[in-house]
């Protein structure tokens, strides 16, 4: 029994299948739990109000939206060496999701930075870097949609996918270099002393576990999607060929 | 290669589009800016460095579809796939002839249009020196851009939003560098970084560019 | 039962509503699709199968 044996397309769906109710299950429960404990039972900070509350979407999201790019980099390496289809398009599947989840972070963090800076947007390094990011999701899922032959847009993608993570973190570190930020640094580092305090800390851990589990369903759901509506194209094909 | 190179050139001299398209595009940006931003010399002073600088990266974009696309269209290309050079260098003396065709031009145009836009005197030399390092490294980007997009019906827009978000960190440096060279700053910083990425851009890029135009082939 | 938010009400119910809107479409989009690609797989192969 190895991890590759996912890679067969049956059993890769079958077995999500069978683990999918737990995850959308559990993904709905941390979430509600931690919005609603974020929401109704914490206190508002003493500098910024009721706005920390936004932090319960905006730093989850965020993390999601590169965790998303990184795990579409891992699918693309293992379908470049491997050439295991599911993985492929289990990049494709995450794409979407990423854009949505990058979205997010930038529309609660326009919406947080209003009253907290006094405008929508800076051009900020992270905040630029969120919208290089947002470009980069674009390109790629155009280029999914524009290439008729699977095989050829999976490779295509994948090797956009690998030049894009070099140039994304090329882009952070110049943008970095060039305008100096209003954005607070890292909240969530285990390394150091001063972490927020734990009255925001513990509902924010499980909002940022309900945005993991979701991402995993819907990666997980949207894998299966795909592979249908590759078997779909395979058996029209094969039925134009007969006829 | 130098055959490849020579033929490349000879076509886009006689075609007539590559040296004026790029450069008459490059002008007529410049020309615009003005009335975008209105007449005040100091305003355009300071902005004339980033103006130029995305004026030359607009003007390499547009030539970028037509890269591989003609020899696409005609067959070439499978031929040059099978010739003894192998694809990486073939990329490589591609990418190079569009950098004669636009970049140089570019390069060699922008202190005039810089009068135009009344850059400060001593970003005059700097622009020109981030121009001549930055645009190798756009015309190596596009050419992977090109690469993938090659056999695509419509691929001129998705080109252009494929390649922008990986123009971002040359043009942050290469601006960079034209900015403080005009205010008489430091430039060593950026003009290193700008450097580093041309330089690597070269030499790795083509590799991914070859592998992505194999799969366009087969 | 609604916490009182102060002056910042507005800014903290859009964020909230933007987000959720947000993900729930995604999710909504998801399940539509995952469920159209399903059925028609199942067309298509119970027709495989009739004929072959």
């Amino acid at each position: 029994m190895s991890l590759w044996e996912y890679a067969n397309p049956k059993k890769f769906l079958a077995t999500s299948e069978r683990v999918l109710p737990f995850f959308w299950v559990s993904a709905g429960l941390c979430l509600v739990v931690g919005l609603v404990w974020g929401f109704f039972f914490t206190p508002d900070d003493f500098r910024q109000g009721s706005t920390v509350k936004i932090i319960y979407l905006h730093v989850p999201s965020a993390m999601m939206a590169i965790n998303a790019w990184v795990m579409m980099l891992l699918a693309s390496l293992i379908w470049l060496i491997r050439r295991h289809h599911v993985s492929a398009l289990a990049a494709r599947a995450a794409a979407p999701v990423g854009v949505v989840m990058t979205l997010i972070a930038l529309v609660t963090g326009a919406i947080w930075g209003q009253p907290m800076w006094g405008t929508w947007w800076a051009w900020d390094p992270r905040l630029t870097s969120f919208l290089i990011l947002f470009l980069f999701y674009l390109g790629y899922v155009a280029l999914w949609e524009a290439i008729e032959n699977p095989d050829t847009a999976a490779d295509l993608t994948s090797v956009l996918c690998l030049v894009g993570s070099v140039f994304a973190v090329l882009s952070r570190y110049a943008v970095n270099f060039w305008n100096q930020g209003l954005h607070q640094g890292a909240t969530l580092s285990l390394d150091k002393e001063e972490n927020i305090s734990d009255v925001f800390y513990f509902p924010l851990l499980v909002c940022i576990a309900g945005f993991v589990l979701l991402f995993i369903a819907l990666v997980l759901y949207r894998t299966g999607t795909e592979i249908r509506a590759r078997r779909i194209k395979a058996l029209r094909l094969r039925e134009r060929a007969a006829a | 290669m130098t055959a490849l190179l020579m033929r490349d050139l000879a076509l886009a001299i006689r075609a007539g589009g590559g040296f004026g398209l790029g450069l008459a595009f490059f002008l007529i940006v410049t020309v615009l800016v003005p009335f975008g931003v209105g007449p005040d010399p100091a305003l355009l002073s300071r902005i004339a460095p980033g103006i130029l600088w995305v004026g030359a990266l607009l003007a390499c974009l547009l030539s970028l579809d037509r890269l591989l696309a003609l020899d696409w269209e005609d067959g070439s290309l499978d031929l040059l796939a099978t010739a003894p050079l192998p694809l990486e260098g073939m990329l490589s003396v591609k990418a190079l002839s569009h950098w004669i065709v636009t970049g140089l031009p570019l390069v060699l145009a922008a202190p005039v249009l810089g009068v135009l836009l009344n850059l400060p005197g001593p970003g005059y030399l700097w622009l020109t020196v981030s121009l001549a390092l930055g645009t190798p490294a756009l015309s190596v980007i596009g050419t992977f851009g090109a690469a993938l997009t090659v056999g695509l019906k419509r691929g001129g827009l998705l080109l252009s939003l494929l390649v922008l978000p990986l123009y971002v960190p040359t043009l942050i440096f290469g601006a960079e560098v034209a900015r403080r060279g005009a205010e008489g700053l430091d430039v060593a910083t950026p003009l290193l970084m700008l450097a580093g990425i041309s330089a690597g851009v070269i030499a790795l890029l083509p590799f991914a560019s070859a592998a992505v135009l194999r799969v366009n082939l087969r | 039962m609604m916490p009182d938010l102060g002056k910042y009400a507005e800014t903290v119910l859009s964020a909230y509503a933007a987000s959720i809107v947000l993900l729930v479409a995604i999710v909504v989009l998801t399940l539509l699709r995952g469920r159209r690609v399903r059925a028609e797989m199942e067309r298509i192969e119970e027709k495989a199968g009739r004929d072959g």
